[in-house]
């Protein structure tokens, strides 16, 4: 047959073939007679290699390659939210109806349920001019999430020639004709499609200086990172680190989540869908799968997929992002996904820089994490994209390259510890050793929404901290008795601060998720407590008196006692309380 | 039509590469017939043209280039399976070898296995008593779990897979006959295979024991077949004829050593300490075996056995099982060389199932709060030994002497117990909150006031 291209090599999920001239870089192809999904993925004259995205076991060679003429896409449109895909936008329900327990090669489901009928109203009219971006239908499409439909960069600027009447549609049906620039008619359904690999247009990126509002105090408090900001959470296993992002991602106040399950464990992808499911949104009342979407590629799914699901979820969060929302994207873990980079390269024989990895991995880290920021959508709109990224770095050593080129390219730096974690002080985020670079950003908001003071109270616990480190250096060789009482006050108000405050029990009902101004008025509590008790110490009053009284161990357990609304009576007990028990042991 | 090729073009390690085969694919397994008239298995690991390579199970030993004759099988590397394979003992490869005879199978898997769709899993969340204070307080075994035990050379980690593998089948509810033991040997010295056989036996649980038995001077080849075989044979028990499974897998470390020596002689890019890179990877295809899907009744619960070479927690081998694996019990050598048994190092240990899979519907309302505060109790123990080390035990204040003594009865107590000993999940807590009864109330900042009301009873003054 003329121009077959047929397999003329296989090893682990790289296929070869020969002599072939038609591909083209990153296009998507067919592989073998069950279609398994593949990318080109390098082209000599001699050879086109190609990575396959599913289990290469029981193909022949002969066996023939198709191609599909365009790179990997994604289908874009109402559908996406609520949904459980792989790695490369295919729908895990509808896979498991079809093969059952065990993933099987080869699935064709589409990727959004094409039977399901939505509510569409259509936003524009016959003549209308269009820009990119710009919407021509809204779907509701869950309780929380209204979906836009926009023309596609890929048609640019036109002009509405018929529309079709507001009603029920499936996702493929017509509901849009537009003629564009050339004088062609495009007919629009409800979804668009997208490479992977390439950016969506905006308008302009601009800095922000809003707040990701987490409801964890530690994050919120001494690491804030703004909407459309990077972080990274780095740690060793059994540190904390897919908690941590469970958390974030239940708790935080983006409109939209994705999820990414990056060479991560099933029974964790397991736990987001019955967890969500049950849960409920503290600012949208509705539950939280109705804004979240979950990218699943566990460990022993295929790992070609695993270096794609990195960019499918990204591709989905700049889809929501254009519709005017603001999203986090929450990447469970970037280390599985350069390791899948490591092993590709691996098997292309190519030169290895540090500890194996190619020589690339910068770059691509790069790449993916400049995908993330506040931007102005090309309709007008402001929407973002936060990352935040996982690290799982070998030995729990940050030094290797993962870590170390990730922190380049990310702004805010939540270290875990693994002695904090063995002490079960969770969240285990090291405060010593975590940074963020968007404080100064957001003072202004600060200043604004919680008071000049909030930016006090903040600098106060962080020196608390950052004297508590000095001062255990000395405790650690003599004992803590020996020391003066002025130290000896930091000593115990950094105790408080660390269990009180940045200690948060991800599983007791009111403390899993904390509202900032609650955050600010336990940050009051004390700095209150430490104001009175310096006095005490300077008027020459023993602190051990003070301590005696369980004043401490009360504020600590502020956190379990303060409710999450209408806390403010609350605050002023504490207040009067610290007061009342400070003047008893002076009159003593 | 059915081919043989005649000779190989190459040998290089457990590798023979032949040239000018038709109509082969990935993964198939072949039949080598050596002239002598002795037969081995290999599998294609890897095609380029007509040029093959294949990877030989039982070694190359002997092999030249002229005295084979290969035929390809047509099918990827299976095992057969039937109800009748409890009871019996394989070698790596799956092949019977206790004289029994063939197993007549009543289907034949892919001993690769196919990943479970996340979506099918159910979340576990069934506690599997162990009768092991240590491991049902603080790091609960949850059914379907993947739970490894860290361990070094000489430590007492197959003891303790033995009394967990006994009195938790002993303990099961829904009766005797559906729990399964399927018992992994990878490398590990013929005593101790020995060992597990006799344990099984003496506890009478060998008729629901399937054994696969690779040793340290059996090929690597067939170590590296050696899990996915007993990983297929587990799956058919729990997934197909309604089994708890049990699968112990020892030694982890051996294993991975064979995967290195096998991809070094492939020639691939070696990673960190000259594993293959792809070593997570391969890893993950075993332990994600473990688990709970919805409309099976059966489960399949993973205790992985590694020794830590030099007791190195950051080794590639102990450092990637962690990243996968569903929390670890780690064994600790200054314990065990002071005669604790079992020595599980209490804090570096973790079951990440645990949190859902505790409490009044479970096990008891307190657990939660208890083992947190076990945990921190502990932690504050070793700070202050580190600091009586420096400046003397007798300089320490009283609430530092406090933690001391509870460590030391801690560890006597709780941790210590009889190789025979099952205690009740009640026994085990209520002997926790006797231990924290050492401490004075206030200290014990990880137990909401309720709790502590109800259980807390002081013994400061005893001490």
């Amino acid at each position: 047959m003329e121009n077959q291209n047929i397999i003329n090599g296989i090893n682990g999920p790289v296929v070869t073939v020969k002599d072939a001239r038609s591909f083209s870089m990153m296009e998507m192809v067919f592989v073998g007679n069950e279609r398994l999904v593949g990318e080109v993925i390098g082209i000599t004259d001699k050879f086109t290699t190609i990575q396959v995205y599913e289990e290469t076991t029981g193909l022949t060679l002969g066996e023939p390659i198709y191609g599909t003429g365009s790179p990997m896409n994604v289908t874009l449109g109402p559908g996406i939210m609520s949904s459980i895909f792989d790695g490369i936008e295919r729908p895990l329900k509808a896979i498991a109806e079809e093969s059952g327990t065990y993933i099987a090669r080869g699935s064709t489901a589409p990727s959004l349920d094409v039977e399901k009928l939505w509510d569409v109203t259509m936003k524009v009219q016959e003549g209308d001019e269009l820009n990119v971006g710009d919407v021509y239908a809204e779907v509701p499409e869950t309780p929380s999430v209204m979906h836009r439909c926009m023309l596609s960069p890929k048609i640019g600027k036109a002009v509405v020639t018929k529309v079709y009447p507001n009603g029920k549609y499936k996702v493929n049906d017509t509901v849009l004709e537009v003629k564009d620039q050339n004088g062609k008619v495009h007919e629009l359904s409800l979804c668009q499609r997208w490479p992977i690999r390439n950016q969506r247009p905006v308008a302009q990126r601009t800095s922000s200086t809003i707040p990701l509002i987490t409801g964890q105090r530690i994050q919120d408090t001494l690491f804030p990172i703004v909407k459309g900001g990077t972080a990274c959470i780095p740690g060793a296993f059994g540190s904390g680190k897919t908690m941590t992002q469970h958390q974030l991602a239940k708790w935080c106040d983006a409109d939209i989540i994705i999820y990414v399950g990056c060479g991560e464990r099933g029974n964790e992808m397991t736990q987001v869908l019955e967890e969500f499911g049950e849960l409920i949104d503290p600012r949208t009342g509705r539950l939280l799968t109705d804004r979240t979407v979950l990218i699943a590629n566990t460990s022993n799914m295929p790992v070609a997929a695993r270096e794609a699901s990195m960019y499918t979820g990204i591709t989905l969060a700049e889809y929501y992002r254009d519709m005017g929302y603001h999203v986090a994207m929450m990447a469970d873990s970037t280390s599985r996904w350069a390791e899948a980079l490591r092993e590709i390269s691996g098997r292309l024989e190519e030169m290895p820089a540090e500890e194996g990895f190619p020589a690339y991995l910068p770059s691509r880290l790069a790449e993916f994490y400049e995908r993330a920021g506040y931007v102005h959508n090309l309709n007008g709109t402001e929407g973002s994209i936060s990352i935040i990224g996982a690290i799982s770095p070998a030995g729990g050593d940050f030094s290797e390259p993962v870590t170390q080129n990730t922190m380049r390219f990310t702004r805010c730096f939540w270290a875990l510890d693994k002695s904090l974690a063995y002490a079960r002080h969770f969240p285990a985020i090291d405060w010593m050793a975590s940074y963020t670079e968007y404080f100064n950003d957001l003072e202004d908001w600060y200043n604004k929404n919680l008071g000049e003071e909030y930016a006090v109270y903040r600098n106060t616990v962080n020196n608390l901290l950052q004297e508590e480190n000095k001062l255990m250096e000395i405790v650690k060789l003599v004992g803590a008795d020996v020391l003066p009482d002025d130290q000896k006050l930091i000593i115990e108000i950094a105790r408080v601060i660390r269990i009180g405050y940045l200690q948060q029990n991800a599983f007791h009902e009111v403390d899993t998720y904390v509202p900032i101004e609650k955050q600010r008025d336990m940050m009051k509590i004390i700095v209150h407590l430490y104001n009175k008790s310096k006095q005490l110490v300077a008027a020459a009053v023993p602190l051990d008196g003070l301590l005696e009284t369980g004043l401490y161990e009360r504020v600590i357990k502020m956190k379990y006692d303060l409710p999450n609304e209408g806390f403010s009576d609350g605050v002023q007990k504490y207040i009067d309380d610290i007061d009342k028990t400070v003047a008893s042991v002076v009159s003593e | 039509m059915i081919l043989d090729y005649i000779g190989v073009k190459e040998i290089n390690g457990s590798l023979i590469v032949i040239d000018g085969v038709k109509d082969a694919f990935f993964e198939e397994t072949v039949d080598i017939r050596l002239d002598d008239g002795s037969f081995r298995q290999g599998r294609i690991v890897q095609m380029d043209g007509t040029r093959v390579v294949i990877q030989v199970f039982e070694g190359t030993r002997e092999i030249s280039l002229n005295n084979t004759r290969t035929r390809l099988r047509g099918r990827p590397m299976e095992m057969p399976l039937s109800p009748e394979i409890l009871g019996r003992v394989f070698n790596g490869a799956g092949d019977p070898i206790d004289g029994l005879g063939d197993i007549f199978p009543e289907k034949r898997v892919n001993i690769n296995g196919s990943p479970i769709n996340p979506v099918s899993r159910v979340y576990p969340k069934n506690y599997i008593h162990t009768g092991v204070s240590s491991i049902d307080t603080l790091m609960t075994l949850i059914r379907g779990q993947k739970l490894p035990i860290f361990s070094g050379s000489g430590m007492k980690h197959n003891e303790l897979a033995v009394q967990i593998a006994r009195q938790a089948s002993i303990t099961d509810k829904d009766g005797k006959n559906n729990f399964a033991i399927v018992f992994a040997a990878m490398g590990v010295k013929n005593d101790v295979a020995e060992y597990f056989r006799r344990s099984f036996d003496e506890s009478g649980v060998l008729q629901n024991v399937v054994m696969f038995l690779n040793l340290a001077n059996d090929p690597i080849i067939e170590r590296t077949l050696t899990p996915r075989c007993a990983l297929s044979a587990a799956e058919y028990l729990a997934f197909e004829k309604d089994m708890h499974v049990l699968v112990i897998m020892t030694d982890m470390t051996a294993y991975a050593e064979a995967l290195r020596e096998f991809s070094s002689s492939k020639g691939e890019i070696p990673g960190r300490k000259g594993y293959p890179g792809y070593l997570y990877s391969d890893l993950a295809s075993l332990y994600e075996r473990a688990g709970m899907v919805h409309g099976k009744v059966g489960t399949v619960t993973q205790l992985p056995i590694l020794t830590m070479p030099n007791d190195d927690v950051t080794h590639p081998v102990p450092d990637l099982t962690g990243y996968i694996t569903e929390g670890q019990i780690s064994l600790d050598r200054s314990l065990d060389a002071s005669g604790i048994y079992p020595p599980v190092g209490i804090l570096p240990s973790l079951s990440r199932l645990m949190k859902d899979g505790i409490g009044a519907e479970f096990t008891r309302d307190d657990h939660k709060a208890l083992a947190d505060q076990l945990f921190a109790s502990y932690a504050k123990c070793q700070d202050a030994r580190s600091l009586a080390s420096v400046i003397g035990a007798e300089e320490l204040s009283t609430k530092d002497k406090r933690y001391l003594e509870f460590g030391r009865l801690f560890e006597a107590k709780f941790i210590t117990q009889g190789y025979d000993e099952n205690r009740s999940i009640d026994q085990s807590l209520d002997l926790g909150w006797e231990l924290l009864g050492t401490l004075p109330r206030v200290e014990l900042d990880r137990v909401p006031e309720n709790i502590l009301d109800k259980y807390y009873v002081d013994h400061t003054d005893k001490s």
